[in-house]
């Protein structure tokens, strides 16, 4: 029973939010429940139901939910003392923060269903429910960027998800002839069963669209041109659960695709695709954060950078490729969302989010400005936080195999490197500039999450590794 | 011989649709390019009945009969009354020529014949052209979305992809779930569009042609 609560408790609190007017109440009733869905994932780990024909939970996607809930946790606590500040400088009135709280909740259901769903077709309509809430959020300041932002993400998310789910129709033609007509060929434990003896052809071309539909809302390159807008746009707590953890999901379905190919013998090697475009994200990501001037949209591409990174380690596959690109992607969802909590607080102080308007962070607030001196040193790739480990064995476990992509690899996180730094020595350091006001922070979430990825830096606990090798070894 | 005749049909409504997909592509007025969207949902429709007909499958007749209600009707006329209280210019500015657009949307069927054919040879005859006929659809709704600059014309290219995607889930047959939900998907994409985003745009802008909206990027040195 425990796996339904982890979507039932989202869905009930969206029902239960869109109904409660009073803001106060309802940003703690919106913790409560992120809370509450938190611990039915944890209860997952202690008491694994079985799957059934739309649900399931296996080694692979439980990682990924308690990641979902834990980051939606504390996202709901940063978004309380945040949404506080947007309602005082009026860009939200209270009627739309009783909207914006029942479509948190709606998304974090959306997300958790895709997550745990055992039926190619419910993974779908998750994935897509996940982002027509998304899409609404980006767009509720109402300004002209902003709904430029919405309506760029609409209409590019909307054609990845129509291409995914020709694909989705193209695995059950694959499926149908081995498994039979009907439910059992849309079941994902029936679909791995019979994996390898589905048509090669017919599963390459369902896995060309999977990779296009699904590749478009990881934000690969060059597929990505919504990701940026939609991060600088919205509200900031959506920004960091749009990095933090929507591409994720979109991640974990293409996935469980390469798992089945990887099953056929007969079918192309899903990697040399990931590994191409995962590098070409990575590149081109990298130098595209030179020329940012909006803080948030540099942040958002450093998160296409990282996405191919987590790619192109999932491509190379085998034990290590696939531990690195675990541990790469916890990593970057924890860093990065903590880092989007830290900029959501620099942008309400100073007012804007252009780089060139502040300054001198560390002397005006000297808790918020190293916490986000302390998120870029991590999300960078320096010792000793957790994404340098990850990283290290991406580039490591690639040098063994392949040398040349490692050199690829290496050139384009340094230039990534080089980037971030110079904007944040701008940022943090230097002649104070912009408001110096007070901040209302709570520090709380963005502490959590860099401790963690701290503590995974400097010691991963054994029963983890063994975990993430474990689920390495079934991702092929 | 019945069986000849029914796949024929299903053949015949498929292959209507790339048909009317492409009398999207030269389309040079809005209202024109409503209708044949209506067109398209009504041919959808058709072909979906006719495959709930010749697969016994009766719950495809509600697939088709959202298609006849939400997509042939009520959308096409929902968004004939935007651009008409909107005020939205009536012509289609298109990127490329419309020469070009056929050229190339031939190129798109001819592709989609070429991947698919040979890949579904196993696959039952009925299943296996009405895919390749629906990844036309699908290429050439496409092919409207990023040769065409107002907003309206690009959402009628997104419904006629989806009208696409629809056609290859009836088509393979015995299909569970996913028919009615993504029926309910594409409705619930529809209202959204219409109901927040035009009218969004509209508060904020006197055009819906994204171009304008281009110019307010946040990335312009100013």
């Amino acid at each position: 029973m425990n796996e339904l609560g982890v979507i039932l408790v989202p869905l009930a609190a969206a029902a239960l939010l869109s109904a409660i007017p009073g803001y106060r109440i309802s940003a703690r009733l919106n913790v409560l429940a992120s809370l509450i869905s938190l611990l039915f994932a944890i209860s997952l780990l202690f008491d694994r139901p079985d799957s059934n024909q739309y649900l399931m939970v296996d080694d692979l996607n439980i990682v990924f939910i308690l990641l979902n809930t834990f980051v939606g946790f504390t996202t709901s606590a940063f978004s309380a003392s945040y949404i506080a500040h947007e309602l005082e400088t009026g860009r939200l009135t209270a009627r739309y923060l009783r909207f914006y709280h029942a479509m948190f909740q709606l998304m974090l259901f959306g997300m958790n269903l895709a997550l745990i769903a055992n039926n190619i077709g419910l993974m779908w309509v998750a994935v897509e429910l996940a982002t027509l809430t998304t899409v609404v959020m980006v767009g509720i300041y109402r300004t002209h960027e902003a709904i430029e932002a919405a309506w760029k993400y609409f209409i590019l998310g909307s054609v990845g998800i129509a291409l995914a789910l020709f694909g989705t129709i193209l695995v059950y033609l694959a499926a149908r002839p081995v498994i039979g007509e009907g439910m059992d060929a849309m079941v994902w434990t029936n679909l791995r069963a019979g994996a390898h003896a589905f048509d090669p052809a017919l599963l390459n071309i369902a896995f060309i669209f999977l990779l296009l539909g699904y590749g478009t809302k990881v934000g690969l390159a060059p597929m990505h041109a919504w990701l940026p807008d939609a991060h600088a746009e919205g509200p900031t707590p959506i920004s960091a659960v749009l990095s933090g953890l929507l591409l994720n999901v979109a991640l974990y379905a293409l996935l469980r695709f390469k798992i089945l190919l990887a099953d056929n013998t007969a079918a192309i090697a899903p990697g040399p695709l990931m590994i191409g475009l995962g590098l070409l994200s990575l590149i081109f990501a990298a130098f595209m954060l030179y020329r940012r001037r909006d803080i948030k949209r540099m942040f958002a591409y450093s998160s296409i950078e990282h996405m191919g990174i987590i790619v192109f380690s999932f491509g190379m596959a085998g034990p290590f490729g696939n531990f690195a690109g675990l541990l790469q992607m916890t990593m970057h969802s924890l860093t990065k969302s903590a880092i989007f909590f830290a900029v959501g607080h620099v942008a309400q102080v100073k007012g804007t989010q252009r780089i060139a308007e502040m300054g001198g962070l560390t002397e005006t607030h000297p808790v918020l400005g190293w916490t986000l001196v302390a998120g870029v040193v991590a999300i960078a790739g320096l010792p000793p936080f957790g994404v340098f480990t990850s990283e290290f064995l991406v580039v490591s476990s690639t040098f063994a195999r392949e040398p040349l992509l490692a050199l690829l690899v290496v050139f384009g996180l340094l230039v990534s490197f080089g980037a971030l730094l110079l904007r944040v020595t701008s940022v943090a350091f230097g002649e104070p500039r912009g408001p110096t006001g007070p901040v209302q922070a709570s520090y709380l979430p963005i502490f959590a999450h860099l401790a963690l990825v701290l503590i995974a830096g400097i010691w991963l606990p054994g029963p983890l590794v063994t975990w993430f090798l474990h689920v390495a070894a079934m991702l092929g | 011989m019945q069986h000849g005749l029914s796949f024929d049909i299903a053949h015949m409504l498929a292959g209507g649709l790339v048909l009317v997909s492409f009398m999207m592509l030269y389309q040079d007025r809005l209202y024109a390019l409503l209708h044949v969207l209506a067109l398209h949902a009504l041919v959808l429709a058709l072909a979906v009945a006719w495959q709930a007909h010749i697969q016994h499958a009766p719950h495809l007749y509600i697939t088709a009969a959202l298609a006849l209600g939400f997509k042939a009707m009520l959308i096409p006329w929902a968004l004939r009354r935007i651009v008409f209280r909107l005020g939205i210019h009536r012509e289609i500015e298109t990127v490329v020529g419309i020469g070009v657009t056929m050229l190339a949307g031939i190129g798109l069927v001819a592709l989609s014949l070429e991947v698919m054919l040979p890949v579904t040879a196993h696959a039952d005859p009925v299943s296996r052209e009405d895919i390749a006929l629906a990844l036309s659809v699908v290429l050439i709704g496409l092919l409207i979305m990023v040769t065409r600059r107002n907003a309206v014309s690009q959402v009628v290219g997104f419904l006629s992809l989806e009208n696409g995607v629809n056609l290859a889930a009836t088509g393979a047959q015995g299909m569970p779930l996913v028919v009615e939900i993504s029926v309910a998907f594409s409705i619930l994409i529809a209202f959204i569009v219409i109901g927040i985003f035009l009218f969004r745009i509209r508060e904020r802008f006197d055009t819906v042609d994204l171009q304008a909206l281009d110019r307010f990027r946040g990335e312009r040195p100013e």
